[in-house]
Protein backbone atom coordinates (compact mmCIF):
# COMPACT_ATOMS: atom_id res chain seq x y z
CA UNK A 1 0.00 0.00 0.00
CA UNK A 2 2.65 2.55 1.07
CA UNK A 3 4.74 1.43 -2.28
CA UNK A 4 1.93 2.10 -4.46
CA UNK A 5 1.22 5.47 -2.61
CA UNK A 6 5.18 6.28 -3.20
CA UNK A 7 5.49 5.30 -6.66
CA UNK A 8 1.95 7.33 -7.45
CA UNK A 9 2.99 10.15 -5.65
CA UNK A 10 6.51 10.42 -7.67
CA UNK A 11 4.47 9.36 -11.12
CA UNK A 12 1.88 12.24 -10.67
CA UNK A 13 4.34 15.08 -9.41
CA UNK A 14 7.27 14.36 -12.53
CA UNK A 15 4.39 14.74 -14.96
CA UNK A 16 1.26 17.02 -13.86
CA UNK A 17 3.41 19.89 -13.50
CA UNK A 18 0.69 22.39 -13.83
CA UNK A 19 -1.24 20.94 -11.06
CA UNK A 20 -1.81 22.13 -7.77
CA UNK A 21 -0.39 19.79 -4.71
CA UNK A 22 -3.91 19.89 -3.59
CA UNK A 23 -5.01 17.74 -6.38
CA UNK A 24 -1.69 15.69 -7.18
CA UNK A 25 -2.15 14.59 -3.44
CA UNK A 26 -5.74 13.59 -3.32
CA UNK A 27 -5.67 11.92 -6.80
CA UNK A 28 -2.09 9.84 -5.56
CA UNK A 29 -4.10 8.70 -2.47
CA UNK A 30 -7.40 8.26 -3.97
CA UNK A 31 -5.69 6.32 -6.67
CA UNK A 32 -4.01 3.95 -4.38
CA UNK A 33 -7.24 3.28 -2.16
CA UNK A 34 -9.00 2.27 -5.86
CA UNK A 35 -5.97 0.31 -6.66
CA UNK A 36 -5.97 -2.04 -3.37
CA UNK A 37 -9.11 -2.22 -3.00
CA UNK A 38 -9.50 -3.74 -6.25
CA UNK A 39 -6.24 -6.07 -5.87
CA UNK A 40 -8.26 -6.88 -2.29
CA UNK A 41 -11.61 -7.58 -3.88
CA UNK A 42 -9.74 -10.17 -6.58
CA UNK A 43 -7.66 -11.72 -4.00
CA UNK A 44 -9.61 -12.29 -0.77
CA UNK A 45 -10.70 -15.70 -0.11
CA UNK A 46 -13.80 -14.49 2.15
CA UNK A 47 -16.39 -12.87 0.34
CA UNK A 48 -17.18 -10.57 3.06
CA UNK A 49 -13.71 -9.36 2.47
CA UNK A 50 -14.06 -8.61 -0.68
CA UNK A 51 -17.58 -6.76 -0.39
CA UNK A 52 -15.87 -4.21 2.33
CA UNK A 53 -12.29 -4.12 0.26
CA UNK A 54 -15.40 -2.88 -2.63
CA UNK A 55 -16.42 -0.54 -0.58
CA UNK A 56 -13.06 1.01 -0.45
CA UNK A 57 -12.42 1.10 -4.41
CA UNK A 58 -16.19 2.74 -4.98
CA UNK A 59 -14.98 5.59 -1.88
CA UNK A 60 -11.97 6.21 -3.56
CA UNK A 61 -13.96 6.56 -6.86
CA UNK A 62 -16.59 9.11 -5.23
CA UNK A 63 -13.08 11.08 -4.31
CA UNK A 64 -12.04 11.33 -8.12
CA UNK A 65 -15.65 12.65 -9.00
CA UNK A 66 -15.23 15.02 -6.20
CA UNK A 67 -11.84 15.57 -7.76
CA UNK A 68 -13.51 16.36 -11.41
CA UNK A 69 -16.06 19.09 -10.16
CA UNK A 70 -19.03 16.19 -10.10
CA UNK A 71 -20.43 16.15 -6.45
CA UNK A 72 -23.77 14.90 -7.79
CA UNK A 73 -22.51 11.99 -9.06
CA UNK A 74 -19.85 11.48 -6.32
CA UNK A 75 -22.73 11.54 -3.82
CA UNK A 76 -24.77 9.23 -5.84
CA UNK A 77 -21.76 6.93 -6.10
CA UNK A 78 -21.46 6.48 -2.17
CA UNK A 79 -25.37 6.54 -1.80
CA UNK A 80 -26.49 3.90 -4.02
CA UNK A 81 -23.45 2.02 -4.79
CA UNK A 82 -21.31 2.15 -1.16
CA UNK A 83 -25.03 2.29 0.62
CA UNK A 84 -27.17 0.18 -1.35
CA UNK A 85 -25.22 -2.37 -3.65
CA UNK A 86 -22.62 -3.46 -1.72
CA UNK A 87 -25.67 -4.15 1.72
CA UNK A 88 -27.44 -6.17 -0.97
CA UNK A 89 -24.34 -8.14 -1.65
CA UNK A 90 -23.44 -8.63 2.07
CA UNK A 91 -27.04 -9.36 2.93
CA UNK A 92 -27.23 -11.98 0.36
CA UNK A 93 -23.27 -13.63 1.79
CA UNK A 94 -25.29 -13.50 5.29
CA UNK A 95 -28.37 -15.21 4.20
CA UNK A 96 -26.90 -17.52 2.01
CA UNK A 97 -23.64 -18.20 4.64
CA UNK A 98 -20.99 -18.61 2.15
CA UNK A 99 -19.00 -16.20 4.37
CA UNK A 100 -16.37 -19.10 4.64
CA UNK A 101 -12.62 -19.04 3.23
CA UNK A 102 -12.48 -20.39 0.14
CA UNK A 103 -9.70 -22.53 -1.66
CA UNK A 104 -7.95 -20.19 -3.60
CA UNK A 105 -5.22 -22.49 -4.28
CA UNK A 106 -7.10 -24.95 -6.28
CA UNK A 107 -7.09 -24.14 -10.06
CA UNK A 108 -9.89 -26.81 -11.30
CA UNK A 109 -9.11 -25.85 -14.73
CA UNK A 110 -5.28 -26.41 -15.80
CA UNK A 111 -3.76 -23.49 -17.32
CA UNK A 112 -6.51 -20.69 -16.76
CA UNK A 113 -4.92 -18.88 -14.34
CA UNK A 114 -1.82 -18.04 -16.31
CA UNK A 115 -3.43 -17.15 -19.52
CA UNK A 116 -6.12 -15.04 -17.69
CA UNK A 117 -2.98 -13.01 -15.96
CA UNK A 118 -1.53 -13.14 -19.26
CA UNK A 119 -4.39 -11.61 -21.14
CA UNK A 120 -5.29 -9.22 -18.12
CA UNK A 121 -1.34 -8.15 -18.14
CA UNK A 122 -1.57 -7.81 -22.37
CA UNK A 123 -4.81 -5.95 -22.73
CA UNK A 124 -3.60 -3.29 -19.80
CA UNK A 125 -0.60 -2.84 -21.68
CA UNK A 126 -2.27 -2.59 -24.93
CA UNK A 127 -4.46 -0.21 -24.34
CA UNK A 128 -1.75 1.89 -22.04
CA UNK A 129 0.25 1.96 -24.93
CA UNK A 130 -2.51 3.09 -27.39
CA UNK A 131 -3.32 6.31 -24.65
CA UNK A 132 0.84 6.76 -25.01
CA UNK A 133 0.87 7.01 -28.71
CA UNK A 134 -2.88 8.44 -29.73
CA UNK A 135 -4.81 11.21 -28.19
CA UNK A 136 -7.16 10.13 -25.85
CA UNK A 137 -9.79 12.30 -25.90
CA UNK A 138 -11.10 13.30 -29.35
CA UNK A 139 -14.67 14.38 -30.42
CA UNK A 140 -16.34 17.95 -30.47
CA UNK A 141 -17.05 19.56 -27.16
CA UNK A 142 -20.13 20.22 -25.53
CA UNK A 143 -22.45 18.26 -27.91
CA UNK A 144 -25.18 17.53 -25.44
CA UNK A 145 -24.08 20.56 -22.93
CA UNK A 146 -22.11 22.44 -21.33
CA UNK A 147 -20.87 21.37 -18.00
CA UNK A 148 -19.99 24.27 -16.25
CA UNK A 149 -21.15 28.48 -16.31
CA UNK A 150 -23.25 29.90 -13.93
CA UNK A 151 -25.87 27.15 -12.51
CA UNK A 152 -24.49 24.33 -10.49
CA UNK A 153 -23.42 21.06 -11.65
CA UNK A 154 -26.83 19.60 -10.19
CA UNK A 155 -29.19 21.79 -11.43
CA UNK A 156 -27.16 21.04 -15.48
CA UNK A 157 -27.51 17.39 -14.73
CA UNK A 158 -31.48 17.75 -13.36
CA UNK A 159 -32.06 19.88 -16.79
CA UNK A 160 -30.23 17.77 -19.13
CA UNK A 161 -32.31 14.53 -17.56
CA UNK A 162 -35.22 16.12 -17.88
CA UNK A 163 -34.88 17.32 -21.33
CA UNK A 164 -32.72 15.93 -23.58
CA UNK A 165 -32.49 12.97 -21.70
CA UNK A 166 -36.06 11.95 -20.84
CA UNK A 167 -37.16 9.04 -22.49
CA UNK A 168 -33.74 7.28 -21.81
CA UNK A 169 -34.89 8.45 -17.76
CA UNK A 170 -38.42 6.98 -18.25
CA UNK A 171 -36.70 3.48 -19.76
CA UNK A 172 -34.98 3.27 -16.34
CA UNK A 173 -37.91 3.51 -14.17
CA UNK A 174 -39.22 1.06 -16.78
CA UNK A 175 -36.10 -0.95 -15.89
CA UNK A 176 -36.15 -0.94 -12.14
CA UNK A 177 -39.75 -2.32 -12.25
CA UNK A 178 -38.69 -4.85 -14.35
CA UNK A 179 -35.42 -5.68 -12.38
CA UNK A 180 -38.29 -5.93 -8.66
CA UNK A 181 -40.39 -7.95 -10.28
CA UNK A 182 -37.86 -10.23 -12.05
CA UNK A 183 -36.35 -10.52 -8.23
CA UNK A 184 -39.42 -11.05 -6.41
CA UNK A 185 -40.03 -13.96 -9.65
CA UNK A 186 -36.81 -15.29 -8.74
CA UNK A 187 -36.65 -15.45 -4.93
CA UNK A 188 -39.78 -16.81 -4.83
CA UNK A 189 -40.08 -20.62 -3.07
CA UNK A 190 -40.87 -23.00 -5.67
CA UNK A 191 -43.53 -24.99 -5.05
CA UNK A 192 -43.82 -28.42 -2.72
CA UNK A 193 -43.46 -30.13 -5.75
CA UNK A 194 -39.71 -30.59 -6.71
CA UNK A 195 -38.35 -32.28 -9.94
CA UNK A 196 -36.43 -34.92 -8.54
CA UNK A 197 -34.32 -35.66 -11.69
CA UNK A 198 -33.08 -31.68 -10.23
CA UNK A 199 -31.68 -32.56 -6.83
CA UNK A 200 -32.13 -35.61 -5.14
CA UNK A 201 -28.77 -35.21 -2.49
CA UNK A 202 -28.02 -39.37 -3.27
CA UNK A 203 -27.29 -38.44 -6.52
CA UNK A 204 -25.84 -35.01 -6.09
CA UNK A 205 -21.97 -35.34 -6.83
CA UNK A 206 -19.85 -33.44 -4.49
CA UNK A 207 -17.51 -31.75 -6.51
CA UNK A 208 -16.53 -28.97 -4.33
CA UNK A 209 -13.10 -27.87 -2.67
CA UNK A 210 -13.41 -29.39 0.17
CA UNK A 211 -14.11 -26.49 2.51
CA UNK A 212 -17.44 -27.58 2.26
CA UNK A 213 -18.03 -29.26 6.19
CA UNK A 214 -21.68 -29.99 5.74
CA UNK A 215 -24.92 -28.55 4.34
CA UNK A 216 -24.85 -24.94 5.83
CA UNK A 217 -28.12 -23.55 6.24
CA UNK A 218 -29.22 -23.14 2.57
CA UNK A 219 -29.70 -26.68 2.39
CA UNK A 220 -33.19 -27.44 0.65
CA UNK A 221 -35.61 -26.56 3.00
CA UNK A 222 -38.64 -28.01 0.86
CA UNK A 223 -37.32 -31.29 1.09
CA UNK A 224 -37.02 -32.44 4.95
CA UNK A 225 -35.02 -35.37 3.68
CA UNK A 226 -32.49 -32.74 2.61
CA UNK A 227 -31.16 -31.80 6.10
CA UNK A 228 -27.77 -34.43 6.57
CA UNK A 229 -24.45 -34.42 4.46
CA UNK A 230 -24.15 -36.39 2.03
CA UNK A 231 -23.23 -39.91 3.32
CA UNK A 232 -25.31 -39.10 5.90
CA UNK A 233 -28.60 -39.15 3.86
CA UNK A 234 -26.60 -42.22 2.00
CA UNK A 235 -26.61 -44.47 4.81
CA UNK A 236 -30.60 -44.32 5.33
CA UNK A 237 -31.29 -44.57 1.19
CA UNK A 238 -29.40 -47.92 1.76
CA UNK A 239 -30.99 -49.44 5.31
CA UNK A 240 -34.48 -48.32 4.58
CA UNK A 241 -34.68 -51.06 1.64
CA UNK A 242 -33.56 -53.54 4.08
CA UNK A 243 -35.77 -52.54 7.04
CA UNK A 244 -38.63 -52.61 4.72
CA UNK A 245 -37.84 -56.06 3.77
CA UNK A 246 -36.92 -57.48 6.77
CA UNK A 247 -40.66 -56.30 7.72
CA UNK A 248 -42.16 -57.42 4.35
CA UNK A 249 -40.31 -61.21 5.72
CA UNK A 250 -42.12 -60.47 9.44
CA UNK A 251 -45.60 -59.91 7.82
CA UNK A 252 -45.62 -63.07 5.23
CA UNK A 253 -43.92 -65.32 8.09
CA UNK A 254 -47.22 -64.19 10.11
CA UNK B 1 -5.07 23.80 -13.38
CA UNK B 2 -5.96 19.66 -12.20
CA UNK B 3 -4.60 17.09 -13.38
CA UNK B 4 -4.15 15.62 -16.89
CA UNK B 5 -6.65 13.66 -18.21
CA UNK B 6 -4.11 10.58 -18.94
CA UNK B 7 -4.07 9.74 -15.57
CA UNK B 8 -7.14 9.22 -14.95
CA UNK B 9 -7.76 7.13 -17.91
CA UNK B 10 -4.95 5.44 -16.97
CA UNK B 11 -6.05 4.46 -13.85
CA UNK B 12 -9.22 2.99 -15.31
CA UNK B 13 -7.49 1.28 -17.26
CA UNK B 14 -5.74 -0.66 -14.48
CA UNK B 15 -9.09 -0.57 -12.50
CA UNK B 16 -10.87 -2.13 -15.77
CA UNK B 17 -8.11 -4.90 -16.12
CA UNK B 18 -8.10 -6.05 -12.43
CA UNK B 19 -12.06 -6.50 -12.67
CA UNK B 20 -11.31 -8.50 -15.80
CA UNK B 21 -8.62 -10.66 -14.54
CA UNK B 22 -11.28 -10.84 -11.26
CA UNK B 23 -14.01 -12.00 -13.44
CA UNK B 24 -11.77 -14.85 -15.28
CA UNK B 25 -9.85 -16.43 -12.00
CA UNK B 26 -12.41 -17.04 -9.35
CA UNK B 27 -15.06 -19.34 -8.98
CA UNK B 28 -17.21 -17.42 -6.86
CA UNK B 29 -20.40 -16.45 -8.17
CA UNK B 30 -20.44 -13.30 -5.29
CA UNK B 31 -16.99 -12.38 -6.45
CA UNK B 32 -17.41 -12.26 -9.62
CA UNK B 33 -20.33 -9.96 -9.63
CA UNK B 34 -18.09 -7.69 -7.21
CA UNK B 35 -15.28 -7.93 -10.25
CA UNK B 36 -18.02 -6.46 -12.80
CA UNK B 37 -18.92 -3.63 -10.10
CA UNK B 38 -14.81 -3.13 -10.12
CA UNK B 39 -15.08 -3.31 -14.50
CA UNK B 40 -18.40 -0.41 -14.25
CA UNK B 41 -16.58 1.84 -11.89
CA UNK B 42 -13.79 1.86 -14.06
CA UNK B 43 -16.44 2.62 -16.97
CA UNK B 44 -17.72 5.10 -14.93
CA UNK B 45 -14.37 6.73 -14.29
CA UNK B 46 -13.72 7.34 -17.98
CA UNK B 47 -16.96 8.49 -18.40
CA UNK B 48 -17.20 11.28 -16.02
CA UNK B 49 -12.91 12.39 -17.24
CA UNK B 50 -14.72 12.82 -21.14
CA UNK B 51 -17.50 14.65 -19.62
CA UNK B 52 -14.81 16.43 -17.73
CA UNK B 53 -12.62 16.81 -20.50
CA UNK B 54 -14.87 17.73 -23.43
CA UNK B 55 -16.91 20.33 -21.25
CA UNK B 56 -20.12 18.16 -21.96
CA UNK B 57 -22.92 17.11 -19.22
CA UNK B 58 -23.79 14.15 -21.60
CA UNK B 59 -21.24 12.01 -19.85
CA UNK B 60 -22.14 12.48 -16.16
CA UNK B 61 -26.01 11.37 -17.16
CA UNK B 62 -24.62 8.21 -18.55
CA UNK B 63 -23.14 7.48 -15.28
CA UNK B 64 -26.31 7.92 -13.72
CA UNK B 65 -28.21 5.62 -16.22
CA UNK B 66 -25.05 3.12 -16.02
CA UNK B 67 -25.59 3.71 -11.86
CA UNK B 68 -29.40 2.63 -12.01
CA UNK B 69 -28.48 -0.08 -14.76
CA UNK B 70 -25.72 -1.55 -12.13
CA UNK B 71 -28.59 -1.32 -9.48
CA UNK B 72 -30.86 -3.57 -11.41
CA UNK B 73 -28.40 -5.73 -12.58
CA UNK B 74 -27.21 -6.68 -8.77
CA UNK B 75 -30.82 -6.96 -8.16
CA UNK B 76 -31.48 -9.68 -10.49
CA UNK B 77 -28.16 -11.66 -10.51
CA UNK B 78 -28.28 -12.36 -6.66
CA UNK B 79 -31.99 -13.05 -7.20
CA UNK B 80 -30.36 -15.85 -9.65
CA UNK B 81 -27.62 -16.75 -7.20
CA UNK B 82 -30.24 -17.00 -3.95
CA UNK B 83 -32.42 -19.18 -6.30
CA UNK B 84 -29.03 -21.50 -7.33
CA UNK B 85 -28.08 -21.37 -3.66
CA UNK B 86 -31.59 -23.22 -2.83
CA UNK B 87 -30.79 -26.55 -4.85
CA UNK B 88 -27.48 -26.31 -4.03
CA UNK B 89 -25.56 -25.39 -1.09
CA UNK B 90 -22.00 -25.15 -2.63
CA UNK B 91 -22.49 -23.38 -6.46
CA UNK B 92 -19.40 -22.31 -7.46
CA UNK B 93 -19.42 -21.29 -11.16
CA UNK B 94 -18.05 -24.60 -12.36
CA UNK B 95 -20.99 -26.14 -10.67
CA UNK B 96 -23.70 -24.41 -12.29
CA UNK B 97 -23.82 -27.08 -15.39
CA UNK B 98 -27.40 -27.66 -15.10
CA UNK B 99 -28.21 -26.73 -19.11
CA UNK B 100 -25.31 -28.77 -20.13
CA UNK B 101 -26.70 -31.00 -22.41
Amino acid sequence: MTGTLGTALVAATSIATHASWVDVGTFSVAAAIILAGAVGVVVARNPVHSALMLVMTLFGVAVLFVLQRDPFLAAVQVIVYAGAIVVLFLFVIMFLGVDREENIALEPLRGQRPLAIGLAVLGTTGLLLLGQVSKWTTGAPHVAGVDAGKQSNVYLLGKSVYTTYLFPFEATAALLVIAVVGAVVLARRPPAVTDPTIDSPATDTDTDTGTDTGPGPVADRNDPQAGGSTPSTETPSTETPSTETVSASEEARS
Amino acid sequence: MTISADWYLGLSVVLFSIGALGVMIRRNVLVMFMCVELMLNAANLTFVTFARQLHDIGGQVLVFFVLVVAAAEVVVGLGLVVAIFRRRANATADDLHLMKG
